[in-house]
């Protein structure tokens, strides 16, 4: 992966005017073009250099889970030996069920777990089974690794925006 | 919950990614699930209208901006909850925020444009609810994509 690199000043401008979405017109690039007064080439030139240096994941539709159905949101999160932790990791991001898989800091006293995997599904049932199914084939696997875990299911979504960057001190 | 038809859950399903980077790229990606652009144009306003899609556009990751993401959480008193929701919610660097069902009920995750600002959001947000901010920032990423059928 090549290091992050700082968006230069037309970057900053396409980012702040397509970080709520595409105008959903027929020539979406040159109407962000004209905003920005370059050419619609430009626009579509540094939308793909940005793909490619992983700046942007993907363009296309943002579905919001729960209105298509994934009402069984859970963050599953795991204490794991730490000799362990990278193996485990890599094998729950490798599982389709598997949206996001991360190693973060233990909060001891509270907070034990040191290995968080998010898993979608149309009803609760549906996500403790996926999970079930996770520990049986790490514990076949990686062994009697995982210390304890729980999961914890999303009630309600209070907010989804998406980044905002906005008039900071950078600001051009 | 909208109810979604199979041309609704087609055109879901086929772009969650890969949108044509070209002049016309609806008409592109219209021909494939035999829409004409217009077709398409609409059906997408309507599905972001009616917040089946959150957007439609880039996902941009900021970390290769210069920026950084950071996960935190909070527990919060029940009968606070709206008041700190309605605090949380109000700083732009919350990109989103859900109510979890655990003793740590607020879980929202930060994005700002510079590592540093990371910290000092956590405080902000601290100061403003008076109530503490745990971060729980990636020490490693082992997997990231989210395409969920329809």
């Amino acid at each position: 992966m090549n290091a992050p690199t700082a968006p230069d000043a037309f970057e900053r401008r396409l980012v702040r005017v397509t970080q709520e979405g595409l105008p959903l017109v027929p020539r979406p690039y040159a109407s962000i073009a004209a905003v920005l007064g370059v050419s619609e080439a430009q626009v579509i030139e540094r939308l793909q250099a940005m793909l490619e240096r992983g700046a942007i994941r993907r363009i296309g539709a943002v579905p919001n889970h729960y209105a298509i159905g994934y009402t069984a949101n859970g963050m599953s999160v795991w204490d794991i030996d730490d000799a362990a932790v990278d193996r485990v990791g890599e094998l729950l991001g490798r599982q389709a069920a598997v949206s996001h898989c991360y190693r973060r800091p233990r909060r001891l006293p509270d907070w034990p777990y040191n290995l968080f995997a998010m898993l979608h599904g149309r009803q609760r049932a549906e996500v403790d089974a996926q999970l079930a199914a996770l520990a049986a084939l790490v514990e076949r696997e990686c062994g009697a690794v995982v210390r304890a875990r729980d999961i914890l299911f999303s009630s309600r979504i209070l907010k989804k925006t998406g980044l905002r960057l906005g008039a900071g001190p950078r600001e051009t | 919950m909208t109810e979604l038809d199979t041309i609704d859950r087609a055109i879901i399903n086929a772009l969650q990614g890969d949108f044509p980077l070209c002049p016309a790229p609806f008409a592109a990606a219209a021909a494939p699930l035999g829409l004409s652009e217009g077709e398409l144009l609409e059906r997408l306003r309507a599905l972001r209208d009616a917040g089946t899609l959150s957007r439609f556009g880039p996902l941009y990751q900021i970390e290769r901006l210069g920026g950084a993401f950071c996960l935190a959480a909070m527990a919060v008193p029940e009968a606070d909850f709206e008041r700190v929701a309605g605090i949380v919610n109000g700083f732009a660097e919350v990109a989103h925020n859900y109510r979890r069902d655990h003793r740590l009920n607020m879980w929202f995750v930060l994005a700002t444009e510079t590592p540093a600002e990371i910290a000092a959001t956590c405080a902000a947000i601290e100061a403003a609810s008076g109530l503490p901010v745990l971060p729980f920032p990636k020490d490693r990423e082992y997997f990231v994509d989210l395409r969920l059928q329809a």
